[in-house]
Order: C-alpha cells, then structure tokens, then sequence
C-alpha cells in the first residue's frame, strides 16, 4: 500500500497495484503469467487461504444444524416440512442481497460472511441426511430390533452408516456451493478469492479476473475430489457392491 | 416497514422494468441448458448407457462457482451478457441433465419391454413410453435449475448489467431499503416460476402415475447417484 502511495505521488497514471515492470501488465494483458507468479505468494495465496477457512466454517457450522435438525425430524416427522421450507427460502435469496443485508444486522466481517454461507448449506445437509435415514430398508431395522439394539444402537451401528453415502453427497454439493457462494462474499469485504475479483471491477485489471477465477475452480474441483475420495474410504462396502447408483 | 413500501409506490416501473430483464436473462440461461442438457439426458438415458458421463459432466458443471465464471469472462471478453450467461447455463445444467438422465434410464423395463411387444419402434418407445413416464422427474430437475438461475440472475449487474441485480449491487443509490426490495422481488419471481412450473409438471404427467411428494419441493435432495464418482 505505502508502496503504491509513494508511485501515485510520482504522477502519471498508474493501474493500482501494477507497480513495478512487466510490459503485460502495464498494457494490462489478458493473462500475466510473470505477473501472477511475482504477486501469488502476497496477492492470492493468503485469499486461498481465507476461502478455504470460510468454506471450511461453513459446511461445519452448517453440518451441526442440519445434521442435529435431521436428527431430531427423523424421530418427530412433524417438523420436516418447516425446516425444509425455512431453508428453500434462503435458497432463493440472492447471495450478493445477503451478504449487504446482514451487513446491516451484523455488521462487516467474518459473522455476517458464515452466518449467510451457513444458511445457503442447510437445505442441502438436510435433506440429504433426512434422505439418507429413510432410505434404510425396513427389514434392515427389523432385524436390527430383533437383535435387540436400542434405538440409540440402531442409530449409531445401523442408519448412520447407511445414510451415510447421502450425507456425504450432501456435504459435497454444499462444499462446492459455498465454495462458489464465499466468492461473492467480497463484495462486503475484500476476503477470500472474490477479493481480487472485486478489485478487478473496480481497477479492470484481466489478470485478476481470471487468475482469481481459475483459483476458484480449481478449489472447488479439488474440494470435490477430496470429498468423493473421503467417500470411499468412509463406506467400503459401497466399493465392495460396485459403487452405488 | 412503510418505507419498503414507499419504495415499491415511488419505484414501481423501474422494479417493473428491472423483473422483466431479470426473467429475460433467466429464461436465455434456461433455455440453452435445456438446448445443451435435455436431449443429451434423455438419449444417454435411452441408450441407458453413459452414466458415468452424465453423472461426471453434472458433477464438473456443480464444481464452477458462479462468480469465477463471470470473472473470467471478464477477464478475456470485457462485459458482455455472455458472461452471466455462461455462469446460468452452468448451474442449470447439472439438475436438468441428472434428472433427465436418471428419469428416462429408470422407466420401468417391463413397461418398456410391452411397448416393443405391441410393434413400437425406438423412436415411438421414447415418445410414447418413456418420455411420459419421466416427465415428473424432468420436470423437477427443470424447477431445480429456474430456482438456481434466478437466485443468481442479480450477479448479471456485475458481468455487463440487466434486471434487478442493478438495483441489488447500488446500495449508494438505493439504499439498503432498495437492495431489500429488489431481493424480495427476486425471491417471489423464483417462487413464482417455480410454482408455474409446478403447474406445468402436474399437466404433464400421465393420469395414473402418482407424483412423489418428495419431487415437490423447491430443491430436491441431491441424488446419491452423484457420488459415484
């Protein structure tokens, strides 16, 4: 920043942040590659960092609720359809309108961030887990009660381990969901990997757009992968049966 | 309270105006994922081969987030309604593509077995057959995608403007109680066409073939098909 003051107090027009050298910056290229590689360590890794940390609070937090919301519908029926219908509201709302208008509930900073990304993951978790519960065959439970499991027992030992295929699809698309919606969380304020994207509206510079851009999706495809990887060791006999379909 | 409503009173054509662009640039989106999407479910589902490749293409398409699209489009076109549109189509795909996929490669065999025993050729099997019995499910992956699309629309004020995302990212301008208002008017426009479309799914489905509640709510759970890697 100082660095960048003492520049524009030289004069002469300066693209924010493109300080130094670099023909391709100066002429604001499309792609910087000597740019990117120069600014990565200081301009996105430590925005990596903070989406990953925000993707990570939500799909946490959220899990919890839904996870424990779940729980509690699956043994009184009664209030699925309140939750359900809650959480399809949220799903509605415009991430870029949430965040501005928690802002003005919580104010600036990382509560207003989770608390909105927390509400975008709970219809999903949710209703994944609920599925993943009712999808346990009948005989399954009977069995299980004629073996004499509590209803505790049978939770534990029996319908989480089946649901749990469901639930793990639901923790991947909520992970990939916030990780897409925790880009737009920049816009309140300049964290995570929507950051740059923001600065680049206001300064136009490309090589923000899309390095931030292609650092987003590549999050999101490793995330994805290291869910279904997580996946498979998690239920074995899925890989067992030939994978579920 | 009243000055929510005042700014409905003293702003109406303008949320009039920006509701029209919004579901112009909502229906564009939709209508290339059912261009891209739709035929490709449905014939994969048929052939009941590539389930691996639809279940994977829905699974790559779920990992762009939004904004990153718009961003790169950004970075390489400038501002352009392409940008918005990309990002829709992505995230419409996925369910339409599921969904049309799972529904026609699920029709009951038996059923699929009589009407090849009645003298049907392939073409009439999927026409008459199997395409009617998958509309319900269809048809949810398609309520699926508007909801998505329109809850994301707003994002367009960012890639080259239109429709109530102007208003949603102009706090300055309109104040918090115009961002308000305008995201209460995205939120009915999605519930709205999610309901017309609802109407539209019970018009479609045969007589006799019993729509599963579960298919009625506004995002169905994620199949576990998705996770099959």
């Amino acid at each position: 920043m100082i660095a960048a003051a003492a520049v524009l107090a030289q004069g002469g027009p300066v693209i924010p942040n493109f300080g130094r050298g670099d023909e391709c910056a100066r002429s604001n290229g499309k792609f910087c590659l000597h740019w990117f590689l120069d600014n990565f360590d200081n301009r996105f890794l430590p925005r990596v960092v903070e989406h990953i940390e925000m993707t990570l609070i939500a799909v946490s937090i959220g899990f919890v609720i839904a996870f424990s919301a779940a729980l509690l519908v699956h043994r009184w029926p009664r209030g699925e359809l309140w939750f359900a219908n809650l959480a399809s509201i949220f799903y509605t709302i415009p991430s870029i309108a949430y965040f501005q208008i928690m802002v003005a509930v919580t104010g600036i900073g990382w509560t207003t961030i989770e608390i909105a990304l927390i509400s975008y993951t709970l219809l999903i978790l949710f209703r994944n887990t609920l599925t993943g519960l009712h999808g346990v065959p009948p005989e399954t439970l009977d069995a299980a009660e004629g073996m004499g499991l509590t209803r505790r027992q049978m939770l534990t030992r029996v319908e989480l381990p089946l649901a749990m295929p469901a639930i793990i699809a639901g923790v991947r698309v909520a992970t990939v969901t916030t990780i897409s919606l925790a880009t737009v969380a920049a816009f309140i304020t300049p964290l995570g990997l929507g950051a740059p994207i923001f600065s680049a509206i206001q300064t136009g510079a490309n090589t923000d757009f899309i390095a931030a851009g292609v650092l987003a999706i590549l999050l999101a495809l490793i995330a994805d992968l290291v869910i279904v990887v997580a996946q498979r060791l998690l239920s074995p006999w899925q890989r067992a049966r030939g994978g579920a379909t | 309270m009243s000055d929510l409503l005042n700014f409905y009173v003293d702003n109406a054509s303008l949320l009039l105006e920006k509701s029209v662009a919004t579901l112009s640039i909502a229906a564009l989106g939709l209508a290339i994922a059912l261009l891209l999407a739709l035929p490709s479910g449905v014939w994969l589902g048929h052939r009941h081969a590539g389930s691996f490749l639809s279940i994977n293409i829905s699974n790559a398409f779920r990992a762009l987030p939004s904004l990153a699209l718009i961003a790169i489009g950004l970075g390489l076109i400038g501002l352009s309604l392409i940008n918005i549109e990309l990002a829709l189509v992505a995230l419409a795909v996925p369910p339409i593509l599921t969904n049309s996929y799972t529904a026609v490669d699920g029709v009951d065999p038996d059923a699929v077995d009589a009407a090849r025993g009645m003298g049907m050729r392939d073409r009439q099997v999927l026409t008459k057959v199997e395409l009617p019995l998958s509309w319900p499910l269809i048809f949810a992956g398609i309520r699926t995608a508007s909801v998505y699309i329109i809850a994301t629309t707003p994002l367009a004020a960012l890639a080259g403007g239109g429709g109530l995302g102007d208003i949603i990212v102009n706090q300055p301008t309109y104040h918090l109680v115009g961002v308000i208002a305008a995201t209460i008017v995205v939120v009915v426009l999605a519930f709205a066409v999610d309901g017309l479309l609802g109407l539209v799914q019970r018009a479609v489905t045969p007589r006799g073939l019993a729509l599963p509640k579960e298919l009625q709510t506004i995002v169905p759970a994620a199949d576990t098909a998705t996770t099959a890697a």
